[in-house]
C-alpha cells in the first residue's frame, strides 16, 4: 500500500527495511541513535535495532568513515551519515583515497558496500560551511556512485538500491527537501511510496516533465525549481521538458541526449558551484554527441563560483531559481 | 589565590562582561523567533539559520579572555558570541552581522557561525574541531616574529575527539608554542553525551600524552577559570609551550534554537541551573562584600541599554546590495 510520505521518513523505512532483510547492514554517524539524525534520515531506527546496529560516533568523520571500509571489507555493509556534506574534509582521504578505490586497486578483491549519506543544500541563511552542495566534487573521483533523490518514492528505491549495490554510493539528500517541521519543502517532494520494498535503479534519469523546445536537465530541488519555471513558460506557449538526473554516476547520457535531440536546446541547472562541475559535464556530454544537432547554444544556471553568503538578500540573488529559469529559457528560445 | 587577591576592578569587569553576554544571547533568541511563528521555519525572520547560543557557559569565555590584549588569538566554534563578545569584538556590527545587514563585521556575508574581526584577533568556524592547527599557526608567527602574543583555541568535547586537537596538540607541544587548547566541555556533542562520545573522563587527561600541562576546571566558578587561565596564558607569554584546560559547563539552552532537546535527561537542565557561573557569581559578589545590589544594578542596567543599542542598530541598518554577494572571493580585487 502507498502512502504520502516525506523524503525523511522514505530514507528511514528504507534503511530499516534493508536492516531487517540483511543482518550485515549497520548504521553509524554522528546524531543518529536517539535524535534520529539532524535530517531524520535514520528516524525511529535506534528504537528497532539497538545501540549497537545503530551507532552514534563521536565527532570523529575520519576515523568512522575510514572505519566502514574495514567493516565492508568484513562482508558489513555500513551505512554512515556525514552530518553535512560541508564537513567532509577531515574525512576526505578515507573517502576518496581508500573507499573509493579500494576495488580497482586491489584487482578486485576488495569490495566497498557503503553509503555515505550526507545533506546539502542552502537557501536558509547557514552560509558558507553548512549550505554547500559539493556532489560535482565526489562525482569527479572514479569510484563512487553519486545518487541524488528529489522526492520521497526515489528517495526509498533509490537507497534500497544503494545499500544493495557493492560499490560505495555517496547519497546526497536536500536539507529543503526532507520534509521537516522547520525547513519548508516543496509539498511536491512528499509523494506517495509503496510501503513494501522497492528499487529505482541507480543510472536512470527520469524524465518528470515532457516538453518539446528546450530540454532543463537538473537534480535535487532545483526539479522543482524547473518545473514552476515549465509552468509559467507553458503560460507563453513555450514547452519544456525537464529531466531529473537522479543520479550523476553513473550517468543516464541516454535519456540526456533523447531528450535533447528531441527539444533541440539544453539548459543545465544546478545547485552546486559553476565551474569544473556538473553543469560543465552535462554540456559536454551533450555537445560530444549531438552537438550539430542543438538548435541553440546550450545554457547552464549554477551556483556561481563564490562561498554562500550568510545575509538573505545575498544567498537568494545567488542562488538558482525559477525566475532565473525563465529568464534564460526565454533567451534561448526567443 | 582567592578571590580577595583579584583587584575590585577586574571582578567587576568579569561580572559586567559575563552578565552583557547573558543578557545579550538571551535578547538574540526573542529576536530570533520573531518571524518564526505560528510555525517553526529556519529560514524565517529578521534572524535567518541556525542560532547555537552560549547561555551558560560566560565563564569559560570571560574566566580567559579577561588575560588577554587585542594581540592575542581567539579562535571559537559555531558557539561563539560570548568569546567575541569576551574578545572586545564590537557589538553593534557583530549584531548586524548576525541580522544579515551589510553595517555587520562582514558585511552580511559571515553571518552568526562566521564572526571575524581581524583588529580583535577573533575568529570562529562552523567546522567542528578547526580551530585547534589553526592556533598552532598563531603560535608559529608569535615565535618567528619574536612577539609575546598567545592563541587561544576553542573546542567543545565534541571537538577534542577530531584528528586535528591531537595533531594539533603534538605540534605545538613539539615547537613550544604559545597556544591554550581551550576544550569547553558542556557534556553534549548536539545529542550525543560525552561519556557516550570520549574514552577518558576528562579531556584535560589527554595532556599528558603531549607532556604539556592539562587542568580541568568547574565552570561554575568563573574566578577558579580565571585563575587556570591565569596561568596558561603566562606561561604561553614566558615561551614555556602550550597548555590543555577544560572548562566543565552547562548548557542552559539546546543546541541550537529549535533543538527539541528530547535527549536530555531533566537532571541535566537542573544541573545546567545549579551550575549557572552568572548566578554563582553575583551572589558571591554581594556575599563577599565586594560590591552592593547597587553597583550591580548599574552594571546590568548598562548592559541591557548596550544591547538594546546594538539590536537597534542591526534592525535601522539596511542590507547589503545583493551584487555585494558576487564580490569579494579574492584579495586584491573583483
Amino acid at each position: 500500500m502507498a502512502r504520502k510520505l516525506p523524503m525523511y521518513k522514505a530514507i528511514a523505512e528504507a534503511i530499516a527495511q534493508e536492516m531487517e532483510r540483511d543482518e550485515n547492514v549497520f548504521v553509524m554517524g554522528e546524531d543518529i541513535g536517539a535524535y534520529g539524525g539532524i535530517f531524520g534520515a535514520t528516524n525511529g531506527l535506534l528504537e528497532k535495532f539497538g545501540p549497537e546496529r545503530v551507532r552514534d560516533t563521536p565527532i570523529s568523520e575520519s576515523a568512522f568513515i575510514g572505519a566502514a571500509l574495514g567493516a565492508a571489507s568484513k562482508g558489513m555493509r555500513p551505512i554512515v551519515e556525514l552530518m553535512f556534506v560541508d564537513f567532509f574534509g577531515v574525512a576526505m582521504d578515507q573517502i576518496y583515497n581508500h573507499i573509493a578505490k579500494a576495488h580497482y586497486m586491489s584487482g578486485g578483491q576488495v569490495r566497498m558496500p557503503i553509503v555515505i549519506t550526507t545533506a546539502i543544500g542552502g537557501g536558509y541563511s547557514d552560509a558558507a560551511q553548512h549550505s554547500q552542495c559539493l556532489y560535482g566534487l565526489f562525482a569527479h573521483v572514479p569510484g563512487l556512485k553519486i545518487v541524488i533523490p528529489s522526492n520521497s518514492y526515489d528517495a526509498k528505491g533509490l537507497m534500497i538500491s544503494s545499500i544493495r549495490d557493492d560499490n560505495p554510493v555517496m547519497y546526497f539528500f536536500h536539507k529543503g527537501l526532507m520534509g521537516l517541521g522547520w525547513m519548508p519543502s516543496p509539498d511536491e517532494a512528499a509523494v506517495e511510496v509503496p510501503e513494501e520494498p522497492y528499487t529505482v535503479p541507480i543510472g536512470e534519469a527520469k524524465v518528470v516533465r515532457e516538453g518539446d523546445d528546450v530540454t532543463i536537465a537538473t537534480v535535487s530541488r532545483m526539479v522543482y525549481e524547473a518545473l514552476w519555471a515549465a509552468e509559467e513558460l507553458e503560460k507563453d506557449g513555450i514547452s519544456a521538458e525537464v529531466i531529473d538526473l537522479r543520479t550523476l554516476v553513473p550517468l543516464d547520457k541516454e535519456t540526456l541526449v533523447n531528450s535533447v535531440r528531441k527539444t533541440g536546446r539544453l539548459l543545465v541547472v544546478d545547485e552546486d558551484y559553476m565551474s569544473y562541475g556538473m553543469s560543465g559535464e552535462i554540456i559536454a556530454t551533450v555537445v560530444e554527441r549531438i552537438g550539430n544537432e542543438l538548435r541553440a547554444l546550450p545554457r547552464r544556471i549554477a551556483y556561481p563560483d563564490i562561498p554562500v553568503p550568510y545575509s538573505r538578500v545575498l544567498e537568494r540573488f545567488v542562488l538558482p531559481d525559477k525566475e532565473k529559469i525563465v529568464k534564460t529559457v526565454k533567451d534561448m528560445v526567443g | 589565590m582567592g578571590v580577595e587577591e583579584i583587584p575590585k576592578e577586574t571582578l567587576l569587569e568579569i561580572y559586567r562582561t559575563m552578565h552583557k553576554i547573558r543578557t545579550y544571547e538571551e535578547t538574540l533568541a526573542k529576536w530570533y523567533y520573531e518571524g518564526k511563528s505560528p510555525r517553526f521555519d529556519i529560514s524565517a525572520g529578521p534572524i535567518p539559520g541556525e542560532l547555537h547560543l552560549s547561555s551558560g557557559q560566560e565563564s569559560a569565555a570571560v574566566g580567559v579572555c579577561v588575560h588577554l590584549k587585542d594581540e592575542d588569538a581567539v579562535m571559537g566554534t559555531h558557539r561563539a558570541h560570548h568569546f567575541a563578545i569576551a574578545k572586545g569584538v564590537d557589538l553593534k556590527k557583530m549584531t548586524a552581522e548576525i541580522f544579515g545587514k551589510a553595517t555587520g563585521l562582514s558585511g552580511g556575508k559571515g553571518g552568526h557561525m562566521h564572526l571575524f574581526d581581524a583588529a580583535k584577533n577573533f575568529s570562529c568556524s562552523g567546522i567542528v574541531g578547526a580551530s585547534f592547527p589553526q592556533a598552532v599557526g598563531v603560535g608559529i608567527a608569535a615565535k618567528l616574529k619574536g612577539e609575546d602574543y598567545v592563541a587561544v583555541a576553542v573546542g567543545g568535547d565534541g571537538a577534542a575527539n577530531q584528528g586535528t586537537f591531537h595533531e594539533a596538540l603534538n605540534l605545538a607541544a613539539l615547537w613550544k608554542l604559545p597556544v591554550i587548547f581551550l576544550i569547553e566541555d558542556n557534556g553534549w556533542a548536539i545529542s550525543v553525551p560525552k561519556d557516550k562520545s570520549t574514552a577518558v573522563a576528562k579531556n584535560s587527561e589527554r595532556a599528558k600524552a603531549y607532556g604539556i600541562p592539562g587542568v580541568s576546571v568547574d565552570g561554575a566558578d568563573v574566578i577558579a577559570v580565571y585563575e587556570v587561565a591565569k596561568e596558561a596564558v603566562e606561561r604561553a607569554r614566558r615561551g614555556e609551550g602550550p597548555s590543555l584546560i577544560e572548562v566543565r559547563t552547562y548548557r542552559l539552552r539546546g543546541h541550537f534554537e529549535g533543538d527539541p532537546q528530547l535527549y536530555r535527561p531533566k537532571e541535566d537542565f537542573e544541573l545546567a541551573k545549579e551550575k549557572d557561573p552568572l548566578a554563582n557569581f553575583r551572589k558571591l559578589l554581594l556575599e563577599k562584600g565586594i560590591a552592593t545590589e547597587e553597583e550591580l544594578a548599574r552594571i546590568e542596567e548598562e548592559n541591557e541599554r548596550e544591547v538594546r543599542e546594538a539590536i537597534d542598530f542591526a534592525l535601522n541598518s539596511l542590507y547589503p546590495e545583493p551584487e555585494e554577494a558576487l564580490k569579494g572571493v579574492f584579495a586584491g580585487g573583483e
